[in-house]
């Protein structure tokens, strides 16, 4: 943050500030931090936002184990992360402070709702002190905000129970943040009276609560300044602020568009997908039928089952979900039906972390089948791009007549980002190309439709929906005759067919884009990854070129097949670094199939890189120490050390061998992401 | 099924076909003497009888010896993975309200690894026909008993005898909410023939339990009661609207107490106008789950014909109304509104 004002009435201009809120997960710090990213969005700020909630809807109040907290980053400039830490904290109640605190740089800002600083409250939070008398936030400048108690007070007048007015305090936060960096308030005010439009005490509640937090802001004299965060200068165009999972829930609807055909989603609940089936059960004028199936196998079943009578099918599904349509995608490849598989990747094995992010499913989505059984993989790299990347998985699901599973993961899935909204002819073209006629003769003469004759091209097979009179055909699980489908055992057309099968997903390296670099030209280092750590690595490599250096960046979409030129691309650097949120399932498939000694930098602690633990990462290759935290520091208030272990060594992973930097590495501050 | 039509209107009638338009070419692999033969021999029968397009009918099944059947129908199908066929049929009969949806399932297909998938497909009530062999054991797997085995059966993975309370297929299709429910047996084609026929034309989803002999792994399994000598005495065929009676001279009968409870006795004792009259479309499955029970085993009278058919909304036609009422109340989707319904703003 760069101050560049110095009239003190007016607010102090800075390019970039990183909020977090936090609360119990019943404080409504999600919704709180959702509007303040929606008001920043309209007043055209690049921004990135992290939700970070717990498992449990409501654990214990006051607890550690209960926070949640929201995380936003605005910006003038072109940003990519959600930031490392946060300048401002804003603290509920003592478990949301000491939750947080830690990830805070000296100099941070920290608000706190001075009411839940009691007795009770600190026992549950573990203080044995009250930090905010203890002199333990003294790196820090706190303010004590009285929330609870204004927030009541104000509603005191309204007919609202005490209880219910209290629960208005998100709103007051919000409205404190809102002066706090500028934010106008008619949008926000224009949201609650349309959300709560039924229940006319909680809009009276709210409406006063918000306003009484910005009024606060400006009357309590507490805070030296407001702060603006100018518009950043974007790319002309429409924006919205878009969550992966809606964006991918619109990618699904667009691609039914495009294909003329009708979108059929089964599924079954679980965390962190849920919200497609909830997005697309409300968009019904689309034709779109959505199925909660009974269980995860149901799901993918009733969605191969639609394929199979011509509709676009898809399952969304994550973590151990994923297990139990392993034995589905295995008849689809058999089947060779178009099927979408979507997997908001979480923390596993098992249950793991539901509601935290990781990028292990990789080696599941490669080889997570018996039998010989690959298939197609695309992986959104952020929020939006989920539109995108379902449009992709989509056309080469219907084009090469074969399931493809599309990774995301929860950080995708609930992050958001301004999406420039394309212009709609420029979407892809995807063409069902159903068989309408025969297409063989028979020993007898006669004209017959088999079902597995493949285009030469893409070795694809004919989809044949039920209903065209002649084109009847029977196809399953068991090995099929190459050409006519039929039941066979023998050996030599299984393997025919094997490898049959295999071409026709290799041979989609042809119909996808070169691998794309992003090299300022001279770099020795190249830092490849896939998936969500986009933002991070981008943000690192602009960190590094800050510092002089040349790094390149490569991020792939396509993990079956790679595209066809990486090995090239591989080869032209002296040093491959491979960051992922798993033990290093990427830098092993490249290791194997393109025998390039590549450098595993892993992490899987249930949240994204920090572009500080990219920079340090990528430096130890360039052959630079860490740079120092006060050399770094650009700006007055940037972030200081935030004791980064995060980056820690994969450690004994195999064939990665030697690893990721290891140390208490950061420093810097945000340079300029 | 939805018909074909004219651009007038007029609908264009299904052609005239045959037996044999029906079967497929290929050769047909049960052992010699399986029940499965006769099965699928009446259900080539009926097909032209229904009046129904061979390209417009699909056969779904998942894993065992019941579950090659769509291969030797000349229709549109699939033979899929073990259990799932409800849950395939699901997806599909809900997208394609014009098919007719068969699925062609075993004891242990849909009562063991698919139970999950038969009883909400059940609940759900898809728009399907399930045709559920039971023979009551593993056949495919070659010879290990099966959820409807009764206990202290001997088999290859029990040969100290299981000791595992077997399913009633019709109490638990009962429970599972099922508006059809009916049972016939593989040694009467014309009964096979007229219950599928009535499995055919009620909507939502139908339930056929086929009392079908192995006689490889469990021959004469339900010979006491199917075998031609033994039927009149054995065989209580449910008519709707008649009084429930059997038997040579139709001397048997059934009778409800007042606890609920139905009994096989003589009409003589009690004479007809004691004698339980059967109504299909009671609301209440609580008369037709009695009579699933009345027999313990395929050893005792055993009903047979349809239990149970009441009308009840179908899954996939709700979800068609559901688009139907949203793209009235909102006109047909349009992808341009949709990027833009939430908050969008333009940088210039």
């Amino acid at each position: 943050m760069s101050d560049t004002t110095t009239d003190p009435k007016s607010p102090h201009s800075i390019d970039r500030v990183v909020i977090r809120f936090a609360g119990d997960s019943g404080d409504g710090m999600q919704l709180a931090g959702d509007r303040f990213t929606t008001t920043s969005a309209l007043l055209g700020n690049d921004l990135a936002t992290f939700p970070d909630f717990p498992a449990e809807i409501r654990a214990p109040a006051g607890t550690l184990a209960g926070v949640s907290a929201f995380q936003v980053h605005i910006s003038d400039h072109d940003i990519s992360t959600p930031g490392d830490s946060p300048n401002v904290l804003v603290a509920m109640n003592p478990a949301a402070l000491k939750a947080n605190i830690e990830s805070l740089p000296s100099g941070a800002t920290v608000i706190v709702n001075v009411d839940a600083f009691e007795e009770r409250n600190l026992a549950k939070a573990g203080y044995d002190a009250d930090p905010l008398g203890d002199g333990s936030l003294s790196a820090y400048t706190v303010y004590e905000v009285p929330m609870t108690s204004i927030t009541t007070e104000v509603s005191k007048d309204a007919g609202v129970k005490p209880r219910d007015a209290e629960r208005s305090k998100n709103f007051f936060a919000l409205g404190l943040i809102s002066w706090l960096y500028t934010r106008p308030i008619e949008a926000t005010i224009g949201w609650i009276e349309d959300k709560y439009a039924g229940k006319p005490l909680v809009m009276e509640a709210n409406l006063r609560a918000f306003k009484a937090g910005y009024h606060f802001g400006e009357t309590a004299e507490l805070f030296e300044s407001s702060y603006e965060v100018r518009p950043a200068a974007l790319q002309p165009g429409e924006y919205v602020n878009i969550t992966g999972n809606t964006a991918t829930a619109w990618g699904l609807i667009a691609a039914a568009t495009r294909s003329g055909l009708p979108l059929f989603l089964g599924t079954y609940p679980i965390t962190p997908a849920s919200d497609i089936l909830h997005e697309l059960s409300k968009h019904k004028q689309f034709g779109v039928r959505t199925f909660q199936a009974e269980d995860e196998i149901s799901g993918i079943g009733a969605a191969l089952g639609a394929a199979f009578g011509g509709a676009l099918g898809v399952t969304t599904t994550s973590g151990p979900g994923i297990d139990l349509k392993s034995e589905t995608m295995g008849l689809a490849i058999s089947l060779e039906l178009p099927l979408l598989i979507i997997d908001i990747q979480r923390g596993g094995p098992s249950t793991g972390l539901p509601t935290k992010t990781e990028q292990a499913d990789l080696l599941h989505a490669m080889y997570g089948r018996h039998g010989e059984a690959p298939l197609p993989i695309v992986a959104a790299k952020t929020p939006s791009h989920c539109f995108e990347a379902t449009l992709e998985a989509v056309r080469l699901a219907v084009k090469y007549r074969t399931p493809v599973m599309l990774l995301s993961d929860g950080y995708l899935a609930n992050g958001t980002e301004p999406w420039r909204l394309p212009d709609l002819d420029d979407l892809p073209a995807i063409d069902p190309a159903f068989a309408t006629d025969t297409n063989h003769t028979d020993s007898d003469g006669h004209q017959v439709f088999w079902p597995y004759i493949r285009e030469e091209e893409t070795l694809a097979r004919p989809w044949a929906p039920p209903g065209v009179p002649g084109l009847e055909h029977r196809i399953g699980g068991l090995e099929k005759a190459d050409g006519s489908g039929n039941v066979a055992y023998d050996g030599p057309n299984h393997e025919r067919m094997t490898r049959l099968r295999a071409a026709k997903i290799a041979g989609i390296a042809s119909d996808i884009p070169p691998t794309e670099v992003d090299d300022d030209g001279g770099s020795e280092v190249l830092v490849i990854g896939w998936g969500s750590t986009y933002g991070a690595i981008a943000a690192g490599v602009q960190r590094v070129r800050a510092r002089g250096h040349k790094v390149a960046h490569a991020h792939l979409v396509h993990l079956n097949p790679f595209p066809a030129d990486l090995g090239d691309v591989l080869r032209r650097y002296d040093r491959v670094l491979v960051p992922e949120v798993n033990l290093g399932q990427l830098s092993r498939l490249l290791r194997a199939e393109y025998l390039v000694d590549t450098v595993s930098f892993t992490q899987v602690q249930g949240i994204p890189f920090r572009a500080a633990a990219m920079e340090a990462a990528i430096l130890q290759q360039i052959g630079e120490a860490s740079p120092d935290a006060v050399l770094a520091n650009g700006t007055a208030t940037a972030n200081g050390a935030e004791g980064n272990g995060t980056a820690g060594p994969t450690g004994p992973t195999g064939p990665t061998g030697p690893t990721g930097p290891t140390g208490p590495t950061d420093p810097t501050g945000e340079v300029s992401d | 099924m939805t018909d074909l039509a004219h651009a007038d209107g007029a609908p264009i009638p299904a052609p005239v076909t045959t037996r044999k338009d029906w079967s497929s070419d290929q050769e047909v692999r049960w052992c010699p003497g399986c029940g499965d033969y006769s099965i699928l021999s009446a259900v080539q029968m009926l097909m032209p009888e229904l009046g129904v397009r061979r390209e417009r009918t699909v056969f779904l099944s998942g894993i065992g010896c019941a579950a090659r059947f769509p291969y030797y129908m000349n229709t549109y199908g699939m033979h899929s993975i073990h259990g799932r066929a409800p849950a395939i049929a699901t997806g599909l009969a809900t997208t394609r309200p014009d098919l007719d949806v068969w699925v062609v399932t075993g004891d242990g297909d849909s009562l063991s690894i698919g139970g999950n998938h038969l009883i909400h497909a059940l609940r759900r009530n898809v728009n399907i026909i399930i045709l559920l062999f039971n023979n009551q054991i593993y056949g495919l797997t070659k010879g290990q008993y099966s959820p409807t085995s009764e206990v202290a059966k001997v088999t290859k993975s029990t040969p100290f005898g299981s000791l595992e309370q077997p399913f009633n297929p019709l109490s638990l299709a009962l429970g599972a909410e099922a508006s059809f429910v009916a049972r016939t047996h593989d040694l009467d084609r014309k009964h096979m023939i007229e219950t599928f026929r009535r499995a055919h034309t009620h909507r939502g989803a139908s339930f056929v339990e086929i009392y079908q002999n192995c006689n490889v792994f469990n021959d004469g399994a339900f010979e006491q009661i199917t075998g031609k000598e033994h039927r009149s005495d054995m065989l209580i065929p449910l008519v709707h609207g008649e009084p429930i009676r059997f038997g040579p001279e139709a001397e048997h009968g059934v009778v409800l107490h007042r606890d609920g409870s139905v009994e096989v006795v003589e009409v003589a004792d009690v004479g007809e106008s004691a004698l339980l009259v059967h109504d299909e479309h009671r609301d209440n499955p609580g008369l037709a789950f009695q009579l699933s029970r009345l027999s313990r085993g395929p050893y005792e009278p055993t009903p047979i014909g349809v239990f149970r058919d009441v009308d009840r909304p179908e899954y996939g036609a709700g979800m068609a109304r559901q688009i139907e009422e949203a793209t009235a109340k909102r006109g047909g989707g349009d992808l341009h509104s949709l990027l833009r319904s939430g908050s969008s703003w333009t940088v210039e």
